[in-house]
């Protein structure tokens, strides 16, 4: 008789607020197994590790349904401390190490060997002295173990991503009770060697009884060292195979996978725009944004176009418009209209008619404790010296309340925002109608380009439709030029006429928004 | 892989430098003789030395400098106060004023280290208006507390409406006692060589507190708040530990300095105290975020050289002595400025150099084609 699998995830199901994330996903692990985890941005791979894992925020977001059993016995974790007193140790996308401290040092980061002195009996364990040797020596297996040299005396800071990543897989390893290992992307920032040197380690681990969830982008790599495939989309497990009988472009088409057919004919499926002049364009454009670093991008914008950028997290999409607007750290060119504009400083931009609605609309887009009137008002008064009434050859600038109000009541009909009056405090609107008032306060710029970041993020459905025909509009009645951001591609097909995707920081190819998914597909795995 | 400049070492060591520079002009003008420098700058040390290590553990745990290090003075004056109205005298009296400022300190590195839990990232501007606060109850306690509430029965010490503590604290029943338990000369200079064994024991204990996994955890918790309570480290209870040996250790300093210096000013011995001793530490070469025991000492040496020759040389200059009084004040509140200056551009430096990585990365793909 075969053995009961090593963890099992029976019908796990998820929502935030009423919005499904997770549908009735059902995993099966066994000792030694590698199954690989792939799914577009949002499909619900990062959740489902998260309440593996015993993650705060899913306990504060109202739990999850359905069971996990590891070895035949129902667990239920409270925090990732019980997680892991259960063998299960995680990888996380973003560093958890201490910069300042030794490779051995952050793999035993807590768990540290000790000696005792007679102070710790007096007063508390905690006064214990560390011994570096045992220590020294626990780390060194795990690195051995691991398979991959890395100095187990460098301080984090002096080390290369790659070994950064290494001491964060030792660090698990060094874990006695370790059973199932969960790496989030962990080749994303590694080098082809380095990648190949982690695989085989993976399989190091996996004959060692070690079972690994693996989760990236690289599908080759899942090819090479897993066992199944296991893909996600939308909160469903949509297919499972063993790794031995598929190929890339079968789970590619099953990453984006919707039905193509069906909603062909809204889409602009032409590269109609050749003839249009360019209006804006990016030269050898870097952006230091942190997790979305943006190398080396040439982009060019033709006038009364909606371009889309789209594109995996963490590839450097958001960081296009963040730098251009000198929001980040930027170096390169930028020429808009035959003007050069200068990068890193936010008041030129606004000054040569540009406008950005960030993705971040609750820190950056809004002035949560001021009125509608104000948030809707404030940019273009400061800007353009709009809404003011000017005494004494504009010496003293007085605000015209009522131009305000006219113009916020008039944005507030148009984009049917849900509010009480135009005095209501943005804080108290629901997201939806706060990311509609984004969009009002960038429309009162009357900009000639306008940036717009995620703006269907955290919104439901009825508010995402409105947003994205306000912006349609917007561009069709004004000619106002688009640049949209998003990370959904479906969202992008539907409302651009050219989408360029951006993997690894660069732009790694532009469509027209009607090609083929595949097409998309391709060319978001193609750097990254 | 880093390659330090000569030019990194000397902006790293700007501070120091600049003071060893300005010791090296002022010292011939005051004309005063190497014997009575000599002899002044180790009376210092012996007097300063404990209550400027008080500070590095908070440093060690990432909270900056310590300003509410007056809290643990304040302690450590209470305690005196009260062991003097006991008239408990020499070494014991010390020993006893230690014994009843440490419970007090606690409490209020207990207090300190909350409130800065609270507000984590702006530690050093909170800890210096908390000092401003305690301050207040402080004199609260001493001017009206003490008689009606907390019994004072010698007149010597309370002030003559019957009430309250006088302007000065004469300490003479436990002048220098420590400081002359071991007496010894060496060529005219006077050596405090007990307060050395109390100073060198405190050294020793702070190196061993780095190698414990408490020290361990205030380093991790000093860099990154979130990775060490990720690891399952209590991120709040070590900082507040930190807090209290801080002020429990500045209690002690506290009273080891009034020992030396033979009375108590009842309502400005403390008050400046905390400002003095971070000027040192950071002429000793320390930052916000670094220090070490090495940064006490060249600090103690340096700033204080500064203190007894600058006032003299610019008798000597300008004729008037008060020119190097306000000299004194000035450059104290000028190092600090200085220092919380070169640690914002330092950060600020880290991150542009991640641009100029990326840029350099670019260029060099280019040339590859």
């Amino acid at each position: 008789m075969e053995k009961a699998p090593l963890l099992e995830m029976r019908n796990i199901k998820k929502d935030f607020n009423g919005n499904q994330v997770l549908s009735d996903i059902n995993i099966t692990l066994r000792e030694g197994e590698v199954i690989g985890l792939c799914g577009e941005n949002g499909a619900g791979k990062s959740t489902l590790m998260k309440i593996l894992f015993g993650a705060d925020v899913i306990r504060e977001t109202g739990g999850y349904g359905g069971d996990i059993l590891i070895n035949n016995e129902k667990v239920s974790f409270q925090s990732p401390f019980d997680a892991i007193a259960a063998g299960i140790g995680m990888v996380h996308q973003e560093f958890s190490l201490i910069p300042g401290f030794k490779a051995t040092e952050n793999i035993l980061l807590n768990r540290e060997s000790k000696k005792k002195s007679i102070l710790s009996d007096l007063f508390s364990d905690r006064l214990d002295t560390l011994d570096r040797n045992e220590m020294n020596r626990i780390a060194q297996e795990a690195i051995q173990q691991m398979g991959v040299n890395i100095d187990k005396d460098m301080v984090i800071n002096d080390m290369p991503v790659g070994h950064k990543q290494f001491t964060e897989i030792a660090r698990e390893l060094s874990k006695k009770q370790l059973k199932i290992l969960i790496l989030d992307e962990p080749t994303a920032v590694l080098t082809e060697k380095e990648a190949e040197a982690l695989l085989d380690s993976i399989r190091g681990m996996s004959k060692r009884g070690i079972a690994v969830i693996f989760i990236t982008h690289r599908l080759g790599e899942i090819l090479s060292v897993c066992d199944r495939v296991v893909t996600m989309r939308d909160g469903y497990v949509v297919n499972e195979t063993p790794a031995s009988e598929t190929s890339i472009p079968e789970i590619t088409s099953w990453m984006v996978g919707r039905d193509v057919a069906d909603t062909g004919s809204s889409y602009v499926t032409e590269d109609i725009g050749k003839d249009k002049r360019t209006i804006l364009s990016i030269k050898k454009l870097w952006v230091d944004m942190p997790g979305e670093t943006v190398r080396n991008v040439n982009l060019d914008v033709r006038e009364g176009e909606i371009l889309g950028i789209g594109g995996l997290a963490g590839q450097g999409k958001l960081g296009i418009p963040k730098g251009i607007m000198g929001l980040c750290n930027a170096g390169g060119e930028i020429n808009f209209d035959g003007q050069d504009i200068p990068l890193n400083d936010p008041r030129k931009c606004l000054d040569a008619s540009f406008a950005f609605v960030a993705e971040d609309r609750r820190n950056v887009g809004l002035l949560l404790d001021e009125s509608l009137e104000w948030n809707v008002s404030f940019p273009a008064m400061q800007v353009q010296d709009k809404y003011l009434k000017k005494y004494f050859g504009g010496l003293i600038k007085w605000r015209d309340d009522e131009a305000i109000k006219k113009v916020t009541a008039k944005y507030i009909d148009e984009l049917k925002v849900k509010c009480t009056s135009t005095k209501q405090k943005a804080r108290e609107l629901s997201g939806g109608n706060q990311q509609k008032i984004c969009l009002a306060k960038a429309f009162a710029l009357n900009p000639k380009l306008l940036f717009v970041s995620e703006p269907t993020r955290g919104i439901d459905v009825g508010a995402k439709a409105l947003v994205l025909d306000a912006l349609k509009k917007l561009n069709k009645e004004q000619g106002v030029t688009i640049v949209m951001v998003s990370s959904e591609l479906e969202e992008l097909r539907q409302t651009c006429d050219r989408i360029a995707i951006v993997s690894g920081g660069k732009v790694s190819g532009i469509l027209p928004a009607g090609e083929k998914l595949e097409k998309f597909g391709e060319l978001m795995l193609m750097n990254c | 892989m880093k390659n330090k400049s000569i030019g990194d070492y000397l902006r790293r060591f700007s501070v120091p430098l600049m003071f060893v520079i300005i010791c090296l002009i002022c010292a011939p003008i005051s004309g005063l003789s190497p014997n009575y420098l000599i002899n002044e700058i180790v009376t210092r040390i012996g007097r300063n030395a404990f209550l400027i290590l008080s500070l590095l553990i908070p440093i060690m745990a990432g909270m900056g400098l310590n300003f509410s290090m007056t809290l643990g003075a304040m302690a450590g004056e209470i305690g005196l106060i009260l062991v003097s109205d006991w008239q408990i005298v020499g070494i014991p009296g010390m020993i006893l004023a230690m014994i009843v400022s440490i419970p007090i300190s606690t409490l209020l590195g207990l207090f300190c280290g909350k409130v800065l839990n609270m507000a984590k990232g702006r530690e050093m501007i909170t800890s210096y208006i908390i000092s401003f606060f305690i301050n207040g109850i402080y004199q609260l306690v001493v001017l009206y507390l003490m008689g009606p509430v907390i019994p004072i029965v010698h007149s010597t010490i309370k002030l003559p409406r019957g009430y309250g503590i006088r302007n000065t604290v004469s300490l003479l029943s436990m002048r220098q006692h420590l400081d002359n338990l071991i007496p010894l000369n060496i060529m005219g200079v006077k050596i405090p060589v007990a307060t050395f064994i109390v100073i060198f024991l405190l050294c020793l204990v702070i190196i061993w507190f780095r190698k414990t996994k408490l020290g361990q955890d205030m380093r991790a918790v000093g860099q990154d708040m979130d990775v060490s309570r990720d690891a399952g480290i209590d991120v709040e209870r070590t900082r507040i530990i930190s807090m209290i040996l801080s002020t429990v250790f500045a209690g002690i300093g506290m009273i080891i300095y009034l020992q030396n210096m033979g009375n108590i000013a009842t309502y400005s011995s403390h008050s400046q105290i905390g400002m003095f001793c971070i000027a040192a530490l950071l002429v000793g070469g320390a930052s916000v975020d670094k220090a070490s025991i090495g940064n006490v000492f060249l600090g103690i040496i340096l700033f204080h050289t500064m203190f007894i020759v600058a006032p003299k040389a610019g008798t000597v200059i300008t004729g008037d002595s008060m020119i190097g009084e306000y000299f004194r004040v000035f450059v104290s509140y000028a190092v600090i400025t200085v220092a919380l200056i070169m640690y914002e551009t330092n950060k600020r430096k880290n991150k542009s150099k991640a641009g100029m990585q990326l840029a350099l990365d670019q260029e060099q793909e280019e040339a590859n084609g």
